[in-house]
């Protein structure tokens, strides 16, 4: 059995033939993505170059599917009532479906609020707030708000369940679509986001491929299955079904995704957990930390770090370096200066990535003696990383960029791993494994086991 | 859940979680939606386990001695937070020895407790004020 699985991304369109009944790729091919005038040119020169490579025709390929991240990806917009709960919630969802969350909103929206999410152009607007039996106002207010807003899109209800059908009719009576699902915060401090991050799926195969005229693809192959990072997030739940616990960083030109498919129960006594409880296959994205198109915002986050670690002169170098990275987000590096600058700046996406995605511990003196609070997860036992992405991939000195993963004593209340092994995915199949998995369970753990390997 | 909803919690660095297990079980056995947010609750937890559930009442237990430190603002920050309309209620051990009891219920009245009670009140008492209260009395 014979398996070609596209990434139609936005910058390239990636290809890879695998033969499933031998657990082997069998060719690989890119294409700069052709979507703005004609997505099917560019699957069509993949397939045309892995025919050439396997001496098979297309039509000897069983299975011929696709995942996306073109066209601005899945933009979502997630509207909550406290920042914290409900907001929070709806924010995690969307990320854990693969979306890219472009605006997180609270409490009752405003007439600012709303320009700016027509001008943000999101795919869905996800709606939630108050507990089911709770808060009332904000929800219905802001359905009515939304209800009005020019924006031919889909809109999905996660929120107060009491409110349902008065929700509906709301965007109904607009000529609105929208679908209703379960609240990602039934109860206080309880998450709960599987349900909407089915419907988000749901949606972006019903009506967001059409929408950016990508359904043309189903002319060549059988159509895309899901976005690009949910295919990685379920690449990496693979992972764990076999070596466990494990956390997955991938760097890239304009962002840097972590995702940890780990409970981060308290490892140390004496710790009190607090906040919003985080979901067991966690997904966070950071749009400012990348090392092309968001180098100069990189730059900006770890600069202190950088003033700390480098010589004045170098410091200097590296800014210019980095203007120009940032112009020139194509630019591959040529020779070792390149490859040790793009290390670096790695490292730092990697360093900053991970401890946003962690959890971290906060002291707090009392009269009943010192305690530890806990907010999000503790990953300081967790050993097993997976890295992806061009920097992570190919950079000979990416073992220096990975150290940014690794617990630090100087910084001992931020719950990074301590001592992890590290994987990589060389070949970059990590989505492929991710809709295969979805198909034939087995063969996408055989892949895992061959392929992504022990740095 | 709705016009029966109530948010219970231990406020400040206070562990003390049994009184707090006795009124949730004697709450919810009398019909109340109880939204427990635990031991060492700040202020902000309480408003914002309120606002989400659409609570009518929160009810502040503190045993430890430091309750009115820890409550004093508590009023001011829920006027900010919309929630002026929210009935509040406060027991256990609010002031260290609590020689004079009149004078530890008027400091918490003022600092925007409607009810105050002192130590050893049987949960009976508080279900009956917050059904009074609430207008929930047939």
């Amino acid at each position: 059995m014979k398996a070609i699985i596209f990434d139609i991304g936005s910058t390239f369109t990636k290809g890879v033939a695998f033969d499933l009944d031998r657990d082997e790729i069998i060719g690989k091919a890119k294409y700069p993505s052709t979507v703005n005038e004609d997505v099917t040119i560019g699957i069509q020169n993949v397939i045309s170059e892995i025919e050439r490579q396997t001496g098979l025709n297309i039509r000897d390929f069983n299975i011929k599917k696709a995942t996306s991240s073109a066209a601005g990806g899945l933009k979502i917009i997630a509207i909550g009532l406290v920042p914290d709960l409900t907001s929070e919630a709806a924010k995690k969802a969307s990320l854990g479906a693969g979306g890219k969350v472009l605006k997180t909103y609270s409490y009752e929206l405003t007439n600012s609020d709303l320009d700016e999410i027509v001008l943000l152009k999101p795919d869905i607007i996800i709606l939630a707030g108050g507990t089911d039996g709770g808060n009332r106002y904000y929800p219905i207010t802001n359905a009515k708000k939304l209800s009005n807003l020019p924006l031919n899109i889909p809109f999905i209800y996660a929120g107060n369940k009491d409110l349902q059908d008065e929700i509906k009719n709301i965007f109904l009576s607009k000529g609105k679509e929208i679908y209703i699902t379960e609240n990602v915060m039934p109860e206080y401090g309880v998450i709960n986001i599987e349900k909407v991050q089915n419907i988000i799926r749901e949606v972006f195969l019903r009506n967001i491929i059409h929408a950016k005229g990508l359904d043309k693809v189903q002319e060549l192959i059988d159509g895309i299955v899901m976005p690009t990072p949910l295919a990685v997030l379920k690449g990496l739940e693979n992972f764990s079904e076999i070596y466990g616990e494990s956390l997955l960083i991938d760097v890239g030109g304009a962002t840097t995704d972590v995702c940890s498919v780990a409970k981060g129960d308290p490892t140390q006594s004496n710790v009190i957990l607090k906040g919003l409880r985080e979901p067991y296959v966690k997904r966070s994205v950071e749009g400012d930390l990348g090392v092309r198109v968001s180098a100069l915002s990189l730059f900006d986050a770890a600069k202190k770090d950088i003033i700390k670690s480098f010589s004045q002169d170098k410091v200097k170098l590296i800014e210019e370096k980095v203007k120009f990275l940032s112009i020139n987000t194509s630019y591959i590096p040529k020779n070792d200066e390149d490859l040790h600058l793009d290390a670096v700046l790695a490292y730092f996406a990697v360093k900053i990535a991970t401890e946003r995605h962690v959890g971290h511990i906060e002291l707090v003196y009392t009269p009943m003696g010192t305690l530890l609070f806990q907010y999000g997860k503790d990953l300081r036992e967790l050993d097993k990383v997976v890295c992806t992405g061009g920097p992570l991939i190919y950079n000979p000195y990416r073992l220096e960029s990975l150290k940014g993963v690794i617990y630090s004593n100087d910084e001992p209340f931020i719950l990074k791993p301590k001592n992890p092994t590290f994987y990589v995915d060389n070949e970059y199949i990590m989505f492929a494994i991710g809709v295969i998995s979805e198909i034939y369970k087995d063969k996408a753990l055989r892949l895992v086991e061959k392929y992504i390997n022990k740095i | 859940m709705g016009e029966r909803t109530v948010v219970l919690g231990v406020i400040g660095a206070d562990v003390h979680a049994v009184g707090l297990r006795i009124l949730d079980y004697a709450l919810r056995s009398a019909g109340f939606d109880v939204v427990n947010i635990g031991v060492l609750s700040s202020q902000e937890d309480f408003i914002k386990a309120a606002i989400e559930s659409g609570a009518r009442a929160i009810l502040v237990s503190s045993l430890y001695g430091h309750a009115e430190l820890d409550c004093r603002g508590f009023k001011e920050k829920l006027q900010e937070a919309g929630l002026e309309n929210i009935l509040l209620y406060i027991g256990g051990n609010l002031g260290i020895g609590q020689k004079n009891w009149e004078e530890v219920e008027k400091k918490f009245k003022e600092l925007g407790f409607h009810r105050v009670y002192p130590p050893k009140t049987m949960p009976d008492e508080v279900i009956r004020d917050l059904k009074k209260d609430l207008g929930l009395e047939k």
